[in-house]
């Protein structure tokens, strides 16, 4: 019975950290169709401010330790909008349009070039930020079985990130723009939105998120280099299981990973590194554009 | 919007010229390099990847630290001596990460054009599988510094131009078993988690067979294979949690170390088993509170916090941790073995003062005995090539006041008591009881 109820818990926490992490990557694609790899360098940037604001935070005098949590939060948001506004106006805006697979091209570019940023400013040592992970303690379910309450947590932060962001599509006069904008760019340019500041807030939303899916797992982890790129390889298989840009995809893609890792895990542990990818095949052998992905005809 | 691209023509042609001529710079300056008199040194070590933090870079900083000494004849005795055998040391750092037919084309180069008179390096087991045969092939002297795969004197059965100084990870499983046994004797169940891949299963197999010998009444209770570098081990944790192991063994290193005895941790995962981390050590620096006292760790050999006192190591320990402002973890102190090693080969067997060529470091380095930061090193096994070496084992204690760490109840095993003979296959070895083990 426990077996049962840890294969749930885990796959939970587990598919609502996959969906922070591809929610910024399936909502740039749906808005900019640019498939983002820098989107783990969003992620890697995340966990490694929040590791240095954290760790210098309780390296000194500090206060109520519950504040690290907006801290947490509050570098993810800096760090993310800023490194997202450069590359958009620094140079996506030049690129708008162009093919989806110059777009990757470009973005991996990109990944390389901010994993050597990172490497010239956090160097290569470790960084940790642990002290949030311990602050909320644990809860045992059944006789062994305990979990952090920060992952628990995260199960909550990754509800709130998806309503938000279903909210602000589909209840808000700009979320009307952007799914206008999403639908058809040229009647949306034709009909007066502002094409350019919608990706560019787009695309800034969408490193926001990436940096705060990183600053929320710094402290589970050692922050070091190439975490990013671990990350985005998963972000991508999630968004390609639920249909690439769109949000309900991406939570029903995390959703239905999550379990089968942790199924896995519990049941048969050698095929562990298979069953993510074994989902994705099957998902696409089944529904090529993915469970919530629209088939679009060809413009010739 | 049309003419950029034809404005940018010649610019691109300036710059390909440019790059033509930067590369052809480069290569003379390499070929005027090996004839400067120097002793000429590739290093090869992670500089970037996950690797880097705990092995790649504390590596090379040792290497830079130990060829600085050594040309300003800085070293105790029995490396007084300026360089190698008075010849200035001059090095080649270059990246390990790429993967294993990058790393043999980088060894190529570095030998045929950068004309390296000696290599030392390689961290990752599959690039000292893959370049083993190259070594042989360009015939210049190689020390594999660290690489922990029994397999790499089975791709090479006679070896003539390699060697290594470290030890494989056979003896680090083997040595684990026998600790638990004498320090755990009450150990019934075992649950192992290990990164998916060579390493990880090598380690495994290992530790579970040594194990199942010593304490025949062992069990196994979860195995746990998550993906190298995969930071997330939630579900993994759950699944040890719900099968009660006395002991969890692990092989984990670098991020993947901390961030499983971080989450472990704060889950409780430790408060009925202890885990035993056959690469630990690196993580020292780096545990603090997150990882229980008790917690027993190995350092691949005796090196890092459980290297010995003595001359070499009052030198080491100190100039690195005063340079670097961390003491040296065990990478270092086999990079600085193999640097050692190196230089106690040649100066046995060339002219005084003359320039080492390859036929005196591996006439000298076969068989030779040397000193080192970490004890005395026997290069014994597989015709002489293979070091051999003392393992320890220790329990963690980290101190809250002082905010130190550090090892108590170190045991430490002859290398003689943890290796196979030379040809014997270390699986059938270790299932056949360890015959020939000389164990005091």
């Amino acid at each position: 019975m426990s077996s049962f109820f840890a294969i749930l818990i885990d796959g939970a926490i587990y598919a609502s950290w996959l969906f922070l992490v591809a929610a910024g990557l399936t909502i740039i694609y749906g808005v900019m169709r640019v498939l983002n790899m820098a989107h783990g360098s969003f992620y890697a940037i995340g966990a490694y401010s929040a590791a240095s604001l954290v760790g210098w935070y309780f390296s000194g005098e500090h206060g109520n330790p519950y504040w690290s949590f907006l801290l947490l939060i509050g570098c993810a948001l800096v760090a993310g909008a800023i490194v997202g506004i450069i590359i958009e106006q620094g140079l996506l805006r030049f690129l708008h349009g162009r093919d989806e697979i110059l777009m990757v091209i470009v973005t991996y570019a990109l990944l390389l070039i901010l994993e050597d940023v990172t490497k010239l400013v956090w160097g290569v040592d470790p960084y940790f930020a642990y002290q949030p992970y311990r602050l909320l303690g644990q809860t045992a379910v059944g006789g062994s079985l305990r979990f952090a309450n920060y992952d628990l947590v995260l199960i909550a932060v990754s509800v709130l990130v998806g309503l938000a962001a279903w909210f602000v599509l589909n209840r808000t006069n700009k979320g009307r723009l952007l799914r206008a904008v999403i639908h058809d760019r040229e009647i949306a340019v034709a009909m007066g939105v502002n094409v350019n500041a919608m990706f560019a807030a787009t695309f800034a939303i969408g490193s926001v998120l990436g940096a705060l899916a990183g600053a929320l797992t710094a402290p589970a982890i050692s922050v070091t280099p190439g975490i990013g790129v671990e990350v985005i390889v998963l972000a991508f298989a999630v968004v390609v299981v639920g249909g690439l840009g769109s949000i309900g995809g991406a939570a029903a893609g995390a959703i239905l990973v999550g379990l089968s890792r942790s199924f896995a895990v519990h049941v048969a542990p050698e095929f562990e590194l298979f069953v993510i990818y074994g989902v994705m095949f099957l998902v696409l052998a089944i529904r090529p554009q993915g469970l919530f992905g629209q088939t679009l005809a060809r413009r010739i | 919007m049309q003419a950029s691209p034809c404005l940018s023509r010649p610019s691109f042609r300036l710059s390909a010229i440019a790059t033509a001529l930067a590369l052809a710079a480069g290569v003379s300056t390499s070929a005027l390099a090996a004839d400067n008199g120097k002793y000429r040194i590739g290093i090869v070590t992670f500089l970037s990847g996950a690797a880097a933090g705990p092995f790649g870079v504390p590596a090379a900083n040792a290497a830079k630290l130990a060829v600085e000494a050594l040309n300003a004849g800085k070293l105790p005795a029995p490396y007084g001596k300026k360089g190698i055998n008075g010849i200035e040391i001059e090095t080649v750092i270059i990246d390990e990460a790429g993967g294993a037919t990058k790393q043999t084309e980088e060894f190529r180069n570095l030998v045929q054009r950068q004309k390296v008179d000696a290599v030392i390096g390689y961290i990752s087991s599959g690039d000292c599988i893959a370049i083993a045969p190259a070594v042989e092939e360009l015939g210049v002297p190689t020390i594999f510094f660290d690489c922990g795969t029994s397999k790499v004197f089975e791709t090479v059965k006679n070896p003539k131009f390699l060697f290594r100084t470290g030890l494989d990870a056979v003896v680090d499983n083997v040595a684990a078993a026998r600790y638990i046994a004498e320090t755990r004797p009450n150990v019934k169940t075992v649950a192992s988690i290990q990164q998916n891949y060579a390493w990880g299963q090598d380690s495994w197999n290992d530790f579970n067979l040594a194990l199942k010998q010593i304490k025949p009444e062992t069990k196994v209770v979860s195995e746990q294979w998550p993906k190298l570098g995969q930071g997330q081990y939630g579900a993994e944790i759950s699944a040890i949690s719900v099968s009660n192991p006395d002991l969890i063994h692990s092989s984990f290193w670098g991020g993947d170390m901390e961030a499983l005895m971080l989450q472990g941790g704060a889950r409780g995962l430790f408060d009925k088993s202890v885990a035993v981390l056959t690469a630990g050590e690196t993580g020292i620096e780096h545990f603090k509170a997150n990882v229980p006292n008790g917690t027993v760790l190995g350092g691949r050999g005796p090196f890092g916090v459980f290297a010995p006192k003595n001359a070499l190591n009052d030198w080491f320990r100190p100039a690195f941790t005063a340079q670097f402002k961390e003491p040296p973890t065990y990478p270092a102190y086999k990079m600085v073995q193999a640097i050692l090693g190196l230089k106690a080969a040649a100066e046995k067997t060339a002219k005084v003062g003359a320039m080492p060529t390859a036929e005196n470091i591996v006439q000298g380095l076969a068989g030779l005995t040397f000193e080192a930061p970490s004890g005395t090193v026997h290069m014994s096994r597989s015709k002489g090539h293979q070091a051999v070496q003392s393992v320890s084992f220790g329990e963690y204690q980290f101190d809250a006041k002082t905010g130190k760490a550090s090892v108590t109840k170190v045991k430490t095993y002859a290398g003689e008591c943890l290796m196979p003979p030379d040809g014997s296959n270390p699986a059938d070895w270790i299932k056949a009881g360890f015959p020939g083990a000389k164990c005091s």
